[in-house]
């Protein structure tokens, strides 16, 4: 640590950071613009002028950006010093001379960066007399918005699009104080995580175009700390409710977790909870008819239903809570609950989990990902299956590379200077996958083959890293060459990273980035192993515990159930439409408690408004292991409430002991962390219901909320009392302590003066750093030093394409491979139409030209659709979009002919 | 006197001496010289003969040299790039250099980047200088034919590429740091410094960029030693210098006369004076962007430190003479509206202050100019002070103005005052 002095006053900082980094963290208010604590500084705006002394002595000083300069020891500065208040001051004068009079009509408006800086300095006078420059704005897609005219020419948005998330269709152009951000044409921003440029411009230039469809100010909503749902990562987020509709998601910062950062699929897939597709009513279907019924006499007909005992079988969801599945799985009995996951992705996320807590490698938060020096990806389009893991893989093959500029004396947070010295450099990256990846770009070397070719190689791998691994037998001798250049890059590594999944749904794949972790650690290696999952909480069912879906067919068929629940999930994107309709038929009572209208909603005899994850509590575990709470944000209209509410509230109906103990949340989590092993540390996820802040609740609401009165006035004059929360410390009120809530609590981020998301700031120990308290969350998988593991020794033989069948392997899409976020209209316009994709010389065997019809048939179902070309894909493999449209249910891998689709002749 | 940068070139207009030509009024020779011995003695010469870069900036030519990592664990390759972008206003010595005698400059890059043990070099020339560019790229032909280029120059051992590029435009590509960009294919926004070009130039590597002028020096300080460039000079500064001055003078032009040469001697002997009927109002020594001096000036010499303690900076050394028909608010606005046109847009200060100075003094110029418009342009030159911007082109787009404001302000007061510019 350094001492600096500033106003004569001296003070602890961190000689590797800058001034501005140094005073920021001790909580005091210097403005800025250009410098991002993601992405560094490069000096451009001025806005953080300080001055700096010589020594004591020194009176006259000179300015200097805080920035810029290196928190060294001895340091002498004053932010307070006159000439750099004005200085600051005359930064947004110079800002303010082409900025519009906008605020009152701009969404950025109440969340500004530029109105906070702008009272900060003190400017208030437009001394300007002439026109201000205008532009022409741009069509950039249905999610962010442009307004060039805001521009304040910070550089900020270009730096994280192009520098920081690997974008090439977006760039600065033009010059003076005419310089332009945008596309060279009009036209969707390509890159996946274009939407944090909202939150990185600290004007209203790039603004979300979702919420401007049913804007709200940042003061006027109701916020509550969340955990997106799209994907198995976890990321933190923040979303806004006013009358009773989503608004917007914002990033909610965790270090450990998504940093600064969300994925386009989790900013804009919320809509799903606005879709009138919601069911909000619970209906009945009796002789053929649906009918509505009130929430008394659905909670009498499930507890009906409920008492039959072992007739009764629930079926659990990836993408409910614990909560939910833990109390669906007492209610029914653990022996007869099952896993609503397609079985061969069960039993994968089962071999994933063993392995993680067989050990010996843990996984890793996504900074840890983001600080590894050398990775192997194994089977994973992570872009498109764990966005976030991509972006900060994106930047962890920097950090190779990084020791040379450290050599130079180059700090590491002059972010040009850094980024000058390591030109196009990168730390090894290996990606070996059935099709291209978005990650390609970066990656030191790229395998495109089959599943089985992609585990023969992480084999083989591991193999060159140990020899007591398994070896590989017809390995061909290039493969041998990039197996020993891929371990000799992972071993000489100072914190090597695998990473595998189940989107191939190949177990050899998932085992053999075991062995390959495994082995580093043989060679003495502190390796890292990290496994996406499909969805948010899919290693949270499986630690639950649950029988695979297959058996639950079974039962039914065999007549031993029949009353099926099913939680949370649409069976038919789980299996084969022939079997989920015999499932359904069968069963006598088909219960679903969820969100939207799906296909096996439609078939319900007994339908249930579920809450989503805006309007119930809940916990989540991701591909970390990471158990985090998502909290609700408002309280939903009319009969909808949490599945595990709808449950609980049957048990007690039925006189089931749970029913009558169970009362709150709280209840449930207790008697979830007793009674399943895996789950005993779920209590310290986050502060119980009964946390106070100086005998204050947490409230949802900021201080400035209006309208509370006016808001049901035409409902009826009486003023309501706020929804009580019994279940969480926080309140659906603004009253409540005004101080900062442990960071599993923050419901958003505002301090005095800092309206803006950049408030984050007073939140962390020091910048970028952790949460003051602790980042949310808490690990549950951990290596088990006593269990002693073995290499998987099941290697697959060489991949041979058939001359007459292909290998329909899965591909997926950020935009529409995920069930909730596609019925977000944003995220639908973006969803490509369902395709089959070959390599160029297998469409040219099928005589099939791009667009042509491809008919196959897949489990008894026939399909139709349209070639597309992907180089990359090997000889004989085929592949198809995952979840599209028409398309769910597929289980893939699988062989298929394929045949081009003949036109009809014209009559 | 002795005139090495200039000796070659003819007075009459034709072409510059070909390679022959060249050889045999000694051309070359200080290759054949530097070659035979080591880099560290080249770089001791050329700093203890006191060459600074004519350029602008006057560094310590052989001082600049010294940060280069040298030996076999220097990152490689590294650059020396001659900085042929001259578009200071005002400016055209370079000009005369790259037409006149372009093979002293391939010369003098040889021997510097033999100094720094260079790899590869770069003429980045302005785009404009299209006579320029036909004459080097043919000396350069000269010079590889003739193998002082290329692999292994006269057997030394010593390989050196030089390749022409040519600009695509702007203003910024002549600061040294956005060059480097410019020749990366990247906006010509500047680099802050540390780290220099020296640790970390084009490419990430070890670079030095330097001005055409002081390129060309080189061959003749190491043929003739650093006291003989000494005393070429009339002050502490050594060598010659090409100066120039521009403007309503008898002769416009350049000479090349000994470094600290007075203002006096430049404009009154070599320009002829003023024409008939126009008297001197002012004059900015060396270029657009360095301060006014005016006729109480005229005896200060040329050189770095006296045109500094004057009040202004030697910059490139050719001037621009303002008469007394002329409008001294014009003059700066014209100076201004280059200066807010060729803004790259980086930094705050420069993008808004120059544009909002370019258009208070458009709108004097017009007759609309207001109460309180010479507090802005004060405050502007004060806000655009150096080390308040990201680089040195609002700093200097601030000289001429705040000297004007401090010179002429009656002339200013009077446009406010009458609504109108009295000279038109």
């Amino acid at each position: 640590m350094a001492t600096i002095h500033i106003e004569d006053r001296a003070h602890q900082a961190d000689p590797k950071q800058n001034l501005l980094h140094a005073c920021l963290s001790l909580g005091l208010n210097l403005p800025y613009f250009c410098w991002h604590p993601a992405m560094g500084s490069v000096g451009a705006c001025r806005q953080c002028a300080i001055k700096q002394f010589k020594d004591e002595k020194d009176t006259r000083g000179r300015i200097v950006m805080a920035c810029m300069t290196a928190a060294a020891e001895g340091t002498r500065i004053s932010i307070q010093d006159p000439e750099a208040v004005a200085f600051r001051a005359g930064i947004i004068e110079g800002m303010m001379i082409n900025h519009p009079h906008d605020c009152p009509v701009c969404d950025e408006g109440g969340h500004c960066h530029l109105q906070d800086m702008t009272v900060m300095t003190g400017h208030d006078y437009r001394r300007y007399s002439f026109l201000k420059r205008t532009f022409r704005n741009q069509y950039l897609g249905p999610l962010v918005n442009h307004e060039m005219n805001r521009c304040i020419q910070c550089y900020r948005c270009v730096r994280f699009y192009r520098e920081y998330a690997g974008g090439r269709d977006f760039d600065v152009f033009g010059l003076r104080d005419q310089v332009y951000f945008g596309r060279q044409t009009d036209g969707v921003l390509e890159n996946e995580f274009s939407g944090n440029l909202v939150e990185v411009c600290p004007t209203g230039v790039f603004t979300d175009k979702t919420l401007k469809q049913h804007y709200t100010r940042k003061w006027d909503m109701q916020m509550a700390p969340s955990v997106c749902v799209h994907c198995g990562l976890g990321c933190n987020t923040t979303p806004g409710e006013r009358y009773g509709k989503l608004r917007q998601i914002v990033t909610r910062y965790n270090r450990e977790v998504n940093g600064y950062f969300l994925c386009d699929r989790g900013r804009y897939g919320y809509e799903f909870v606005n879709s009138r597709q919601r069911i909000r009513q619970p209906h009945v279907v009796r002789d053929k008819n649906k009918a509505s019924i009130t929430k008394a006499e659905a909670v009498q007909h499930l507890a009906s239903l409920v008492v039959r005992g072992s007739k009764v079988i629930g079926i659990g969801s990836p993408r409910a809570s614990l909560e939910s599945n833990f109390v669906l799985r007492t209610l029914v009995g653990a022996d007869r609950f099952y896993a609503g996951v397609d079985d061969h992705q069960y039993r994968l996320v089962l071999i994933m989990l063993d392995i993680l807590r067989t050990g010996p490698c843990r996984s890793l938060s996504l900074r840890e990902v983001e600080l590894s020096d050398a990775v192997l990806i194994l089977g994973e389009d992570v872009t498109n299956v764990a966005p976030i893991m991509a972006l900060n893989l994106r930047q962890s093959v920097r950090q190779q590379p990084m020791q040379a500029s450290d050599k130079s004396h180059i700090p590491r947070w002059d972010d040009h200077a850094v980024r000058e010295a390591l030109q196009d450099a990168k730390g090894p990256l290996f990606i070996a996958s059935p099709g291209a990846t978005r990650l390609d770009d970066v990656a030191m070397r790229t395998y495109h083959a089959a599943p089985d070719d992609i585990a023969r190689l992480g084999f083989a791998i591991a193999h060159a890293l140990d020899k007591a691994s398994p070896t590989v037998p017809d390995l061909p001798e290039n493969l041998r060459a990039l197996a020993d250049e891929i371990a000799q890059a992972l071993k000489k590594a100072q914190r090597p990273l695998v990473i595998s999944g189940p989107s191939c749904n190949n177990e050899a794949v998932i085992q053999a980035a075991a062995n390959v972790a495994r082995a580093l650690y043989a060679a003495g290696s502190p390796a890292g192993l990290c496994f996406t999952v499909p969805e948010c909480n899919s290693f949270g069912l499986a630690l639950l515990g649950a029988t695979p879906l297959s058996q639950a067919f079974l039962a039914v068929r065999e007549g031993a159930a029949d009353t099926t629940m099913i939680l949370e999930n649409d069976l038919y994107r789980r299996a084969p439409t022939q079997l989920v309709d015999a499932f359904l038929s069968r069963s006598r009572h088909v219960i679903v408690l969820d969100h939207l209208r799906n296909q096996t909603a439609e078939k319900a005899t007994l339908a249930l408004p579920a809450s989503t994850f805006a309007e119930a509590d809940g916990t989540l575990v991701s591909s970390e292991g990471r158990a985090q709470r998502s909290y609700q944000i408002f309280a939903p209209e009319g009969d909808i409430q949490a599945s595990w509410q709808w449950l609980l509230d049957a048990m007690a109906a039925a006189g089931r002991p749970e029913g009558a103990i169970w009362k709150h949340l709280e209840d449930v989590i207790a008697a979830m962390a007793t009674e399943i092993s895996a789950l005993a540390q779920v209590r310290r996820v986050a502060p119980p219901a009964p946390f106070r802040m100086a005998g204050e609740k947490i409230p949802r609401q900021p201080g400035r909320y209006s309208g509370r009165t006016a808001m049901l006035a035409n409902i009826s004059v009486h003023e309501p009392k706020p929804p009580d929360d019994p279940d969480t410390p926080l309140s659906f009120s603004m009253e409540g302590t005004p101080d900062q809530p442990p960071g599993a609590l923050i419901p958003f981020f505002w301090s005095p003066g800092w309206n803006s998301i950049q408030a984050t700031n007073f939140y962390q120990t020091e910048i970028a750093g952790p949460l003051r308290g602790g980042d949310p969350g808490v690990r549950l998988i951990e290596p088990e030093p006593q269990v002693q593991g073995a290499y998987f020794a099941k290697v697959p033989s060489l991949f041979v394409p058939s001359s007459s069948q292909w290998l329909l392997i899965p591909l997926y899409h950020i935009f529409g491979s995920e069930e909730l976020s596609f019925f977000a209209p944003g995220v639908a316009e973006l969803t490509p139409k369902p395709y089959v994709a070959l390599n160029a010389e297998e469409a040219d065997r099928l005589g099939v030209k791009v667009g042509e019809q491809i008919k196959m048939e897949i489990a008894g179902t026939a399909y139709s659709l349209p070639a597309k070309i992907k180089v990359e894909l090997p000889l004989g493999i085929a592949g198809l979009p995952v979840g599209l449209s028409g398309l769910e249910g597929i289980t893939l891998p699988i062989t298929s002919v394929l045949e081009r689709e003949d036109k009809l002749p014209l009559a | 006197m002795e005139k090495p940068l200039t000796k070659n070139i003819p007075s009459n207009g034709d072409g510059p001496l070909l390679l022959a030509a060249y050889e045999s009024a000694g051309g070359y020779e200080s290759v054949r010289r530097a070659l035979q011995t080591t880099p560290a003695t080249i770089t001791d010469l050329v700093t203890k003969a006191k060459l600074r870069g004519r350029g602008g900036a006057g560094f310590s030519t052989g001082m600049k040299w010294s940060f280069v990592p040298m030996g076999k664990d220097a990152p490689r390759p590294k650059y020396l790039l001659a900085n042929a972008d001259e578009m200071e206003p005002g400016t055209f010595k370079d000009r005369l250099l790259l037409e006149g005698d372009p093979h002293q400059l391939i010369e003098g890059m040889i021997v510097a980047a033999y100094a720094i043990q260079a790899d590869i070099a770069y003429i980045f020339l302005r785009a404009e200088y299209t006579l320029a560019a036909k004459r080097l790229s043919r000396a350069i032909a000269e010079a590889y034919e003739k193998h002082y280029l290329g692999r292994n120059i006269l057997g030394s051992g010593y390989s050196l590429e030089i390749y022409l590029h040519i600009s695509a435009g702007r203003y910024m590509c002549g600061e040294e740091t956005g060059l480097l960009n410019a020749l990366e294919g990247k906006r010509a926004n500047p680099r802050s410094k540390p780290p220099f070009p020296q640790v970390s130039g084009l490419w990430g590597k070890p670079t030095i960029v330097q001005n055409v002028e002081t390129l060309c020096n080189l061959p003749h300080i190491v043929n003739n030693g650093p006291n003989w460039f000494q005393n070429l000079s009339h002050t502490a500064d050594g060598g010659t210098k090409l100066y120039g001055a521009s403007g309503k003078v008898k002769r416009p032009g350049l000479w090349e006369l000994p470094m600290g040469t007075t203002i006096r001697e430049i404009l009154e002997e070599h320009a002829g004076g003023m024409r008939d009927g126009v008297k001197l109002r002012g004059l900015l020594p060396g270029g657009a962007s360095t301060d006014f001096l005016t006729e109480q000036h005229l005896d200060v010499r040329m050189d770095f430190q006296e045109v500094q303690k004057a009040g202004s900076r030697l910059g490139t050394g050719t001037m621009i003479v303002l008469d007394d028909q002329t409008c001294p608010v014009g003059m700066v606005w014209n100076l201004e509206r280059f200066f807010a046109q060729e803004s790259c847009g980086w930094c705050t200060p420069c993008w808004s202050g120059l544009n909002w100075a370019e258009r208070i003094l458009r709108a004097m110029e017009e007759g609309r100019g207001q109460a309180g418009d010479l507090e802005k342009l004060e405050f502007q030159t004060k806000f655009n002070a150096p080390g308040h911007t990201f680089c040195a082109l609002a700093p200097g787009a601030m000289e001429p103005l705040q000297s004007a404001l401090k010179y002429f302000h009656a002339d200013f007061e009077q446009h406010i005052r009458e609504h109108r510019c009295p000279w038109r």
